[in-house]
């Protein structure tokens, strides 16, 4: 997922060429779907390798990275053109990753052998590997580029690695099956997903101590149904949208007080999402339905489903 | 940390449990706590079945608890835990209750795999009466009801589970009529019984119903065969077969008197796991337990393997590897277990079973994950399936849990 903060900044750089669009990758297809935010509409299909998941760009957006798990590698990729220039050395499986903010280093889950892999995208490098806890997935990298996060799904804690001795320096239990970690309130706040759980968990990144637990809710859905995913937060980091996964429902967080103000229904099994760069509309991944739902940030209201291809599971911001 | 919440604590162990978990806060704390788990076994004589196609593999069960030990030791390295195996595998016959006894304070945390004669008799055994045990072989619901003991929890599904797994599926379909072939000896007439009580809670009939008698060779004689013991049901959507020991049920599919669809033992069945599970991350489980074991996961892996993790759950939750503080861990409601299968899994507290979806699947895919939308529960739609609270003959646990307060 990308950071706000870089997402600014990249704002003022883009290109007048380039209409905004949403980059999709469909696990099941093995293929990203390119939607135009003007249309709405998927306007190029792009072949990747297999099962593709993780997708992030880098800041001026002339790479794409795409974590392509079944192939064992990360893939880049011209934007432009859609051409994989190379693939970069991941480790096994790699599921989900995060670009240190000078973009020169990815942080990689390699989800079937239990380490974080850390890949010098310059010289095409593994620099380090680091001994994780069972399928490490969500990663997070803080402001200052100083810690980086990986979960583990089965172990269930968040890993604080410190970015310069790429070692950890802390463990933090979270509820069973942490699946996404994002720095927020510039770093300040570190929110840790957890499917299984049911909850999200949020850390004083300062201590690493446990500041509340977000809990959610939905009327006439099971408990073990509402399992939160993905999650993004507008700018001012007031709101936050949680993918809560099967229960096919988006929570719409209050990030100062920590309550849930509502749920939107999207489609089936909601994994990610990403904003439009004006941040109005939020694009959110559903697996199963093999779509994407349009959200009007400010309405709260879901306006319209894109189709794409077969389980959706990433989504990035061009 | 999980035991923070709202919801209410269960006396003053549990409260010590919050404590414990409390100092894990942060910076995990090397805690210097050692988990001695045994993998006990009584060897199951051969089976004599027509084919050979599908040996029982040697390890089935202790491949299992092998991953759920290495899942264990890699979550244990960040806390301090050392998670150790100990596997006892005895002939056919062999007297587990001495073994048991003999294990001492290694013995107090057991996975046993064996029949239901000798899980009672491990688990009356005194001395591990303050002991922890995990059944991970035994289906009979005797265990469950009473013959239920409090120290004896099961990772192994209760029969019932998955006979009421896959009439809710048929139930789905509205592949309400039935016709059952019924094998020798008592496993298969339980069986049938399970299948027969199942299809009574969810309203499928059995309309009609045969015999299977062992004779001749079916690998050689079904098409003969099969036409003539199926050819006198009455209308069935479905024919059932009840044949525990995998013998024969294979040589019925494709061989009916009329085209229909085998279920049961052969065709569409209710395991608990399976090679073909893939969804909510099983896909990662599966290579693991491939890599390990060179072979597919079976559902003596899946029981063996969820016995060690909750184990490593509650130690890693608590701080302890006490057995009565992993129970009352367990029990507790703050417990919950990602096991690959779409919900979170539990324990009931009226009797020890755990709670898990159960995949109805065919040689090639999942065709359906019990409960299935629209089979609600007051409390839990797991509890759709297999011995629910007000059925319940268990009353060692509510004892148990009485005496805790």
């Amino acid at each position: 997922m990308l950071r706000v903060s870089t997402l600014a900044l990249c704002l003022g750089l883009a290109s007048p060429a380039v209409a905004s669009e949403i980059w999709v990758t469909n696990e099941k297809d093995d293929t990203i779907s390119v939607i135009d935010i003007d249309t709405l509409e998927v306007v190029r299909t792009i072949p990747t390798g297999e099962r593709p998941r993780g997708i992030t760009f880098n800041s001026d957006r002339s790479r794409v990275y795409i974590c392509a798990s079944d192939s064992n590698a990360v893939q880049v990729m011209d934007p432009e053109t859609g051409e994989i220039l190379h693939d970069l050395p991941s480790g096994a499986d790699p599921e989900q990753f995060v670009l240190s903010p000078d973009d020169r280093y990815l942080w990689i889950a390699n989800e079937d052998d239990a380490v974080t892999t850390v890949v010098d995208v310059e010289t095409r490098k593994v620099v380090a590997q680091i001994n994780v806890g069972i399928e490490p997935e969500g990663m997070a990298v803080s402001p200052d580029g100083k810690t980086v996060i990986t979960t583990s799904e089965t172990t269930n804690m968040a890993h604080w690695i410190d970015t310069e001795t790429r070692s950890i320096r802390a463990n933090t239990l979270v509820d069973a099956r942490p699946r996404h970690a994002e720095f927020i309130k510039d770093g300040a706040e570190l929110w840790v997903s957890a499917e299984i759980g049911g909850t999200i968990s949020v850390f004083d990144t300062s201590n690493q101590s446990e500041i509340t637990k977000i809990r959610f809710d939905i009327q006439g859905v099971h408990p073990d149904l509402i399992q939160p995913v993905g999650f993004e937060l507008t700018p001012d980091q007031k709101t936050a949208f949680v993918a809560l996964g099967p229960s096919n429902h988006v929570a719409v967080v209050n990030a100062e007080t920590y309550e849930v103000e509502d749920y939107l229904l999207v489609g089936r099994r909601v994994w990610h999402m990403a904003f439009s760069p004006d941040h109005s509309q939020l694009f959110t991944t559903n697996g199963v339905s093999g779509d994407v739902t349009v959200i009007d940030v400010a309405a709260r209201k879901a306006v319209k489903s894109i189709k794409v291809g077969r389980f959706p599971w990433g989504a990035a911001t061009r | 940390m999980a035991l923070t919440g709202s919801a209410p604590m269960r006396g003053g162990i549990l409260g010590s449990v919050a404590m414990v978990a409390g100092l894990l806060a942060g910076a995990a704390q090397a805690q210097d706590v050692k988990v001695q788990v045994t993998y006990l076994r009584v060897e199951e004589p051969p089976a004599v079945v027509l084919s050979n196609l599908d040996p029982i593999p040697e390890d089935r069960g202790i491949k299992g608890a092998q991953l759920g030990l290495a899942d264990n030791a890699t979550t244990g390295q960040f806390m301090g835990h050392a998670y150790a195996l100990d596997v006892v595998s005895l002939p056919p016959g062999g007297d587990a209750a001495a073994e048991a006894a003999r294990l001492g304070e290694a013995g107090q945390l057991v996975l046993t795999d064996m029949g239901l004669g000798d899980q009672l008799s491990v688990a009356d055994l005194p001395g591990l009466a303050q002991a922890l045990i995990f059944n991970v072989s035994a289906e009979d619901g005797v265990l469950r009801n009473d013959q239920c003991r409090a120290n004896l929890l099961h990772t192994a599904s209760e029969l019932r589970m998955r006979t009421d797994a896959l009439m809710q599926v048929l139930l789905a379909k509205r592949w309400t009529k039935a016709a059952l072939i019924e094998g020798e000896g008592p496993e298969n007439a339980a069986l049938a019984e399970a299948y027969r009580a199942s299809a009574t809670k969810f309203g499928i009939k059995i309309v009609s119903t045969a015999a299977w008698s062992e004779a001749g060779d079916l690998r050689r004689n079904a098409a003969q065969e099969v036409p003539l013991l199926t050819q006198g049901f009455k209308d069935h959507h479905v024919v059932l077969v009840a044949d525990a020991a995998d013998d024969f049920a294979r040589y019925i599919e494709h061989n009916t008197w009329v085209p229909r669809p085998v279920i049961g033992s052969t065709g569409l069945r209710a395991l608990t796991w399976d090679r073909v599970v893939e969804q909510w991350g099983a896909a990662q489980l599966q290579s693991r337990f491939l890599a390990l074991a060179g072979r597919d996961m079976g559902p003596r892996d899946f029981a063996a393997w969820v016995a060690m993790r909750v184990i490593g759950e509650a130690v890693t939750r608590t701080g302890s590897a006490d057995p009565q503080m992993i129970r009352d861990y367990v029990l507790s409601p703050e417990f919950e277990l990602a096991a690959f299968l779409g919900r979170p899994v539990s324990f009931r507290t009226w009797n020890g079973q755990l709670r898990q979806p159960i995949p109805v699947v065919n040689a090639r895919a999942v065709v359906g994950v019990a409960p299935l939308d629209g089979f609600e529960h007051a409390r839990n739609p797991l509890d759709s399936l297999g011995t629910d609270a007000p059925e319940s003959t268990c009353t060692e646990f509510e004892t148990a849990l009485k005496k805790g307060n």
